[in-house]
Order: structure tokens, then C-alpha cells, then sequence
């Protein structure tokens, strides 16, 4: 297996959890991630799957140092980066790059699609041949050209999300995180947005971490899974293996639970234990 | 759902209004010399009490009549907005930048700077404005400065407040997180991403704050605490056109319609910009 | 015998004359389920809105008739179509949060209905939701009576919706989106019930969603939608065997699918958005309202 590019040991992140603030005073700490230890081998596309509080949202936002770590560390190419402070960061932000899950929060309403994806070229010293670089990340993600000079509101919810690809890899990034970026989407939209991912990280020999609900886009994108719940990985594994002969039994339910389209008169039926 | 959003942004009757009014009434008032048709000050009182012009008795020249000491209406009027304006766009303008900046440093940055803010916010708004403006200006003196002081003063908390609230919501949408993504630091982030999406709020606070200072200075040239007495203001006209209601009206009503169309307009001039220039069109 | 909800060439427009129903013929049976599956944009949130009579004001129904139970909504007077409507249907929403009043306890939102608008006594609105929430599985009742809606899981708020939608026992059930908000695992345990309390209720269901493995397994009917049109209408298990029209063809050729990733997923063809296109055009043509 190639060298990883990330490698995360006893991962433990705390928030303030804002529903237990007293009246004065700090919130609470709540434990959002109790200890998780993987790897993201170079150029490897790893799905990261669970509910709504598993964590999954909490750990990409970890990954790529939106949030420090309570405890344990966040290895990049080697490097321990889980306490570094925002100004020791900056440097490595072209190579950790992000692409938010609802495009429209995700772009600024006052800015040009050209600024969108300018901003990070200028903040990190590319800003020789800006107008070059632009149209080059347009057409990377098929925008035509004219793009540039629109504004959010003027794009549909695909071309959104093909914005906020191109600013993601304007930089060449080494690592990327998608955290739901389809799951706004309707379904013909989804699968050119997640075909386009597909070939640009191929293409790009990208390492991506991929966060999703939905296990069956996971299948068709991802080479190894990552099954969370509750702050804590279930079960982790190659993709191929985790479908067809998943483990543990949260892993078999989440599967169970997914409505595919086909017809399944027994899919409702109430399962033969009950779950007491 | 596209046609209403252009219709949203064409210019609406209300700017329209507004803005005619505001600037009818401000070069009135840069141009008060050539414009107004008799001396503001010039008594005379052979001309007492003339009623305005489609009135009888009215004399020309004199459209909206004059006041107990024959003085012009129209003209004190002319020269009362200089004061007004002036007031109107010093003071919105301090209060503006001072409580602006204030607020988009505490909705952003939040934690410490946010709760000094917020205190300091808290505490000033405990004073009655009026009050406190009487006080102020008792204390620094009567006289122009003064006035516009003590409005900037007392009135950059309404800044504050507005875009502290704007910011901090701003602060949580995902384009500030990724501008963190893109390499900004945090004072870059606060000028790039958020204070363009504070601007419309801005704009319209200090139309409605250049409003509330002519109020303000009409109010306190009422009470005698503003400039000298010897130039007009529209408080100081209303002040003295109170005293002869009963044989003059249009002493006390027409100064009076003045600033409430003038005060009006600046609020709805503000509301209009607002949304004739907001792109956050969800 | 009558459809329980039946739609004839319903058209609606915006106020700049843009259709957004296209003629829309639909019926729904009595303790049917039928799905309304389309896209964002398809109208098919807004043919639920129309059966309830909550349009929003900038939509204008320019043509067609809705009838519940053979009485058609049209000719009633307002408050005689309000009447009707309350008491023979009722919604099942997408989000449950913000279909209840977060400042008041779960219990008086529930009962509130059945007393104010059907009359019922108090004791008897009570008891009737005591049984609902037995019958949607919730194990503790008194404990979320007295809840307020936040103190509840998503989940939990809608077993709750679903059992305030039952109570009354409607004829027609609206259920728009309801599951779409929640997790997979909570949405199977939803889906099974709402399933579950159909059957015994024997309550006809219009089920719009966006999600057509959702429509696999809660539907018997399903009308497909795009752009305000009804491209095609199938027995469930007819329109996955033998899809007709090439759009249905191409979202569920979109749909995931984990079993075989590789033969779903697949972006939608340009012919057939181009097809689509032409057939919206060609019907809007010649389209004239026929009153209004």
C-alpha cells in the first residue's frame, strides 16, 4: 500500500456544546470525536459514511484544520499538523483544500465567480496569469467562459457546485475534502457532479476524503470506507470488501435501510426479531 | 420567480420620492443664497404674520409667508436645511464608521471583543438618547460641533447593534470558512467576505441616522441647546412658530412638514437603496 | 365507486403567465398509495399544495377541477371547501421542526386540531392520540405529550406529525417529502410505519418525493413529473419493469445504487432534456385556458 497522506492516531475533537450553555459563563465540552485512528493512502479516494451526529462532518473539518484537535495527532506528509496555529498553517492551505456541501452558503453573494476562484490563487502567490489560471479551472469543471463574470444567484445548483470545485482544485491541491457536496442536489445533477469528481481525481492523482449519508454514491466513488457513528468508526475497510461482507451489524442496517429502486414487497415488512 | 426579482430591483416609486425630496431639499440648501428670495434674518415688521401666497393678504415674494418678526419663512426655511444637512451627514457619518467598525469587529471576532462591545453597547443604551444628548451638549457647549458630537456619540450603538447581528450570522456561512480554506487570514476574511454583505445594511442605517440627526438637532435647537440662535434651524423655527399658532398656522406647519418630509425621506431613501442593491437575492 | 382524490387537467400559473402545472390528470383510489416523483421544479410539491388549498398567492389555478370524493372543490364556497378539506385530509410535512410550534408542549398542538376543528371533546381527542402514538411506536406517550418540540429527535417529531395526520381519520393523507429530512435508518423505520398505519386505516396516501427508491417501496401508483407535466403515470412495479418514457428511464438510470454502482449514477442524457424541452413546448402551444 502506497504511503499515506494523512495518518490520524487517537483523534479526539471537543466543541462547546451550545444547548448545555449556562445562563453565564462557557459552554460545556461535548466529545465529538472519542478517539479515531486511520490512514488516507496517497491518491486514494476514501468514503467516509454516517448519520446525522456520527462525527463524519466534524472530522473533515478536523482534516483539514477548520477545527484543532483536543488530543491525539493529525499527520500530513509526516508532519504532526493537529496544533498548528493559523499563521503556520496558511502554507500548507493550498494543499488542503475543501468543497462545501451546499454551494450556495459556500459562495459569496457580492463576488464574481472569477474572484470565487481567484481568491485562493491570490492568497497563496499564483496570482501571475490569474485570468489564465481561472479559465483553465472553468474549463477543468465545464463552465464555459462567460462564467466568470456572474454572480451566485445567476447559476443553477449544479454549476454551484461546479464553482466550488474549480476553486478547490485551482490550487492543485494534494488532498481534497467533498463533505456532502452532492447531497443538495437532484439526482441527474448528481451523478454529473460526481462523474466530474471522479475524473478529476483520477486525472489529478488527488487524495480525497469523501463524506456522505449515502453509501451507494460511496460504492461507485470511494476504494476504502469509513463507517462512523456516534464519534467513533465502526468499521473501516476496503470498499469492495465492506460491501460484500460488511462486518458489523450497524454496517448491514445502514445498508438494509438504503430504499434502492427496484421493487421489494418484504423491504417494509417489520423485521422478523423485534429490535426490543 | 426571475421576472419579480427584476421588478424587486427596478427603481421603486419610494426611491423615487425620497430621493427627489432629499435632493430637491439639499441643493436648496447648498445653493440657499442665490435661492432663497429674501435675507432669513431681514426683520421687518410692517410684514408680520403674512399668510403664504394663495392666501389674502399675502404679499409677493414671500410664498410661504413670514413670521411674527417678518421674517420669510420660505428663506429661514432655505437656510435652516444648511444646518439640518450638515448635522444630517457629519454625525450619521461618525456614528456610521465608528459603531460599524465596532460592530463587524464583535459579530466576527466574537469572544472578548465581542463581550467589551456588548457591554459598552448595553450600558449606553440604558441612557434616554434625548436626555443624554441635552446633557452632552450642556456639558461640551452649544454650538454646531457640539450638536453633531453628541449625535455620533450617542448614536453609534444603532450601528453597532445592526452589524454586529449581520456579522455574526455572516460569520457562519461556509464562504468564511473557506476564504480560511483559500489562505486568508482573520482580518482579510472579515474586509473580503463579510463587510461587502454588511454594506446594504450600512447604507440604510445611515440614511435612517441622518434622519434621526435632523430630529435630533431639531429637537435640541427647540430647547435652545443647539447653535446660536441667530441662525435658522428647523427646530428654532418650530420652537418660535409655536408661539403664534393662533395667528400664524403656517409658522409651526409648514417648518414642521419640512422636517417630517425630510426625515421620512432619508428612512425611506435608506430602505429603498437597500433593496434596490442587494444581490443576496435568495 | 369514486376516486378518493381525483385531478383533471389542472393548470396553475405565475403572474407573469409562466405555467407551472401543465394540465396535470391524476387520481388517487381509496387506501391507495400514489407517489408524485420529480425533480426540483417538477410542481409536484405544489399539486400537494393545491389538493390542501395552501397555494401560495402568486400561483393561479387558470384551469382543471380537483375533486374529493367525487365532490368537486371548485364548486364549493370557501368555507364550504375548507370544511371539506379539513375533515377529510391531511398533511404529513417535510420538516417537522418547523411544522410545530416550538414554544408550545407536543400534546396541545396534537389535540388542538381534532377540538377546534372537528369539534371533538377534549377527553376524546386525548384518548385518540394516546392511541395514534401507540400505533406509530412511541413507547413513552406521557413523556412527549409534554415535550416540546425540540426536546424530540427528528424521528421522534415525525411519528409524532404522522400520528396528528392519522388522528382524524382523512380520507386522503398528503405526505410531502416527510422522510427526506432524516437519517436512513429513521427514515425505514418512518416509511414502515406510515406504511403500517395506511394498510389499517385503510387511507388513501398522494406521496411526494423526490427519491424514487422511496417510490419502490411505499407506492402502488406513481405519476411522473417534469417541469409541471406528467410525462408518465404506471403501476409502481410496471414503471420499474418496463419504464416508457425516456426521462423515467434516465432518472432511474441517476438513482444510486450500491448493488450495481456502476450501471446507476449515470447523468441524464442531453436528448432527452433536449425531448422533454420540445414536449413542454408543444404543449404549451396550443395550451389556452379553458376558464379564467
Amino acid at each position: 500500500m502506497a504511503e499515506p497522506l494523512f495518518s490520524v492516531r487517537e483523534l479526539k475533537v471537543a466543541l462547546p456544546d451550545m444547548t448545555r450553555k449556562p445562563l453565564i459563563g462557557r459552554a460545556p465540552l461535548a466529545e465529538i470525536l472519542k478517539g479515531l485512528d486511520f490512514d488516507l493512502p496517497k491518491g486514494s479516494v476514501t468514503g467516509i459514511v454516517g448519520e446525522s451526529g456520527s462525527g463524519k462532518s466534524t472530522l473533515g473539518r478536523a482534516l483539514v484544520r477548520l477545527l484543532e484537535p483536543s488530543a491525539g495527532a493529525i499527520s500530513f506528509e509526516g508532519r504532526d499538523i493537529s496544533h498548528l496555529s493559523e499563521a503556520e498553517l496558511r502554507p500548507l492551505r493550498r494543499d488542503l483544500q475543501m468543497i462545501f456541501q451546499d454551494p450556495m452558503s459556500s459562495l459569496n453573494p457580492r463576488h464574481t465567480i472569477f474572484n470565487i476562484i481567484a481568491a485562493p490563487l491570490r492568497q497563496n502567490g499564483l496570482g501571475d496569469g490569474l485570468k489564465e489560471r481561472v479559465a483553465e479551472a472553468l474549463q477543468r469543471v465545464g463552465l464555459p467562459q462567460n462564467f466568470a463574470s456572474r454572480y451566485r444567484h445567476e447559476l443553477s445548483g449544479g454549476q454551484r457546485q461546479r464553482v466550488g470545485i474549480a476553486r478547490a482544485l485551482a490550487l492543485s491541491p494534494k488532498f481534497v475534502l467533498a463533505d456532502e457536496i452532492i447531497s443538495g442536489l437532484d439526482v441527474s445533477t448528481q451523478a454529473q457532479i460526481l462523474t466530474l469528481l471522479e475524473k478529476l481525481a483520477a486525472e489529478m492523482g488527488l487524495t480525497v476524503a469523501f463524506i456522505s449519508h449515502d453509501l451507494s454514491v460511496i460504492r461507485r466513488l470511494c476504494q476504502q470506507v469509513i463507517v462512523m457513528r456516534e464519534g467513533r468508526i465502526v468499521e473501516s475497510s476496503a470498499t469492495d470488501a465492506l460491501f460484500d461482507n460488511p462486518k458489523e451489524a450497524y454496517t448491514r442496517d445502514l445498508l438494509a435501510a438504503i430504499p434502492l429502486p427496484e421493487i421489494d414487497a418484504d423491504w417494509l415488512q417489520p423485521p422478523a426479531k423485534s429490535p426490543a | 420567480m426571475d421576472e419579480a426579482r427584476i421588478l424587486r430591483r427596478g427603481l421603486s416609486p419610494r426611491l423615487w420620492l425620497a430621493g427627489g425630496w432629499l435632493l430637491v431639499a439639499l441643493l436648496a440648501a447648498i445653493f440657499a443664497p442665490l435661492i432663497a428670495p429674501q435675507d432669513p434674518l431681514a426683520q421687518d415688521l410692517m410684514l408680520e404674520h403674512l399668510p403664504p401666497f394663495w392666501l389674502d393678504g399675502a404679499e409677493p415674494g414671500y410664498w410661504l409667508g413670514t413670521d411674527s418678526l417678518g421674517r420669510d419663512l420660505l428663506s429661514r426655511l432655505i437656510f435652516g436645511g444648511r444646518i439640518a444637512f450638515i448635522v444630517a451627514f457629519a454625525a450619521a457619518s461618525a456614528a456610521c464608521l465608528v459603531g460599524s467598525a465596532l460592530g463587524l469587529i464583535a459579530g466576527y471576532f466574537g469572544g472578548w471583543a465581542d463581550r467589551i462591545i456588548s457591554r459598552v453597547v448595553d450600558i449606553w443604551m440604558a441612557f434616554p438618547p434625548v436626555l443624554f444628548a441635552i446633557l452632552l451638549v450642556a456639558v461640551l457647549g452649544t454650538g454646531l460641533s457640539s450638536v453633531i458630537i453628541a449625535i455620533a456619540v450617542i448614536d453609534w450603538t444603532r450601528f453597532c447593534r445592526v452589524i454586529r447581528a449581520e456579522a455574526m450570522s455572516q460569520a457562519r456561512m461556509d464562504y468564511v470558512e473557506s476564504a480560511r480554506i483559500a489562505g486568508y487570514g482573520r482580518i482579510g476574511i472579515m474586509l473580503r467576505e463579510v463587510l461587502p454583505n454588511v454594506v446594504p445594511s450600512v447604507v440604510a442605517l445611515l440614511s435612517l441616522e441622518m434622519g434621526i440627526a435632523v430630529i435630533v438637532e431639531a429637537i435640541l435647537s427647540f430647547v435652545n441647546l443647539s447653535i446660536s440662535t441667530d441662525d435658522p434651524t428647523w427646530g428654532g423655527i418650530i420652537a418660535e412658530g409655536r408661539l403664534s399658532i393662533h395667528q400664524a398656522w403656517w409658522v409651526l406647519v409648514f417648518p414642521l412638514a419640512t422636517l417630517i418630509l425630510t426625515v421620512l425621506s432619508f428612512s425611506q431613501f435608506g430602505e429603498g437603496l437597500k433593496a434596490r442593491f442587494d444581490p443576496v437575492l435568495r | 365507486m369514486s376516486a378518493c382524490l381525483e385531478i383533471r387537467s389542472l393548470s396553475a400559473v405565475l403572474p407573469n403567465g409562466q405555467r407551472v402545472l401543465r394540465s396535470v390528470s391524476l387520481a388517487v383510489q381509496p387506501s391507495e398509495v400514489r407517489a408524485l416523483v420529480g425533480e426540483s421544479g417538477a410542481g409536484k410539491t405544489m399539486i400537494g399544495k393545491a389538493v390542501l388549498g395552501v397555494l401560495p398567492k402568486s400561483v393561479r389555478i387558470v384551469e382543471g377541477e380537483m375533486l374529493i370524493e367525487g365532490e368537486d372543490l371548485g364548486r364549493l364556497d370557501p368555507k364550504a371547501r375548507r370544511t371539506l378539506i379539513g375533515a377529510r385530509t391531511a398533511l404529513i410535512p417535510q420538516d417537522p421542526l418547523t411544522a410545530l410550534n416550538p414554544s408550545r408542549r407536543i400534546g396541545p398542538q396534537m389535540t388542538d386540531r381534532l377540538v377546534r376543528i372537528l369539534g371533538w371533546s377534549g377527553e376524546r381527542a386525548d384518548s385518540r392520540i394516546r392511541q395514534l402514538l401507540d400505533e406509530v411506536q412511541i413507547r413513552d406517550p406521557e413523556r412527549v405529550l409534554k415535550s416540546y418540540p425540540h426536546e424530540l429527535s427528528g424521528g421522534m417529531r415525525q411519528r409524532v406529525l404522522i400520528a396528528a395526520a392519522f388522528a382524524a381519520e382523512p380520507r386522503l393523507i398528503v405526505a410531502d417529502e416527510p422522510t427526506t429530512a432524516l437519517d436512513v435508518t429513521v427514515q425505514k423505520q418512518i416509511l414502515r410505519l406510515i406504511a403500517q398505519l395506511q394498510r389499517d386505516h385503510g387511507t388513501a396516501i398522494l406521496f411526494v418525493t423526490h427519491d424514487l427508491g422511496v417510490v419502490a417501496k411505499i407506492s402502488q401508483k406513481v405519476s411522473v413529473l417534469y417541469a409541471g407535466k406528467v410525462v408518465e403515470e404506471a403501476e409502481t412495479a410496471q414503471l420499474f419493469a418496463t419504464p416508457q418514457h425516456p426521462y423515467t428511464r434516465a432518472l432511474i438510470a441517476a438513482t444510486p445504487r450500491y448493488t450495481d454502482p456502476y450501471a446507476s449514477l449515470k447523468p441524464v442524457d442531453e436528448t432527452v432534456l433536449a425531448g422533454l424541452a420540445a414536449e413542454i413546448a408543444a404543449a404549451d402551444k396550443d395550451w389556452r385556458p379553458s376558464h379564467g
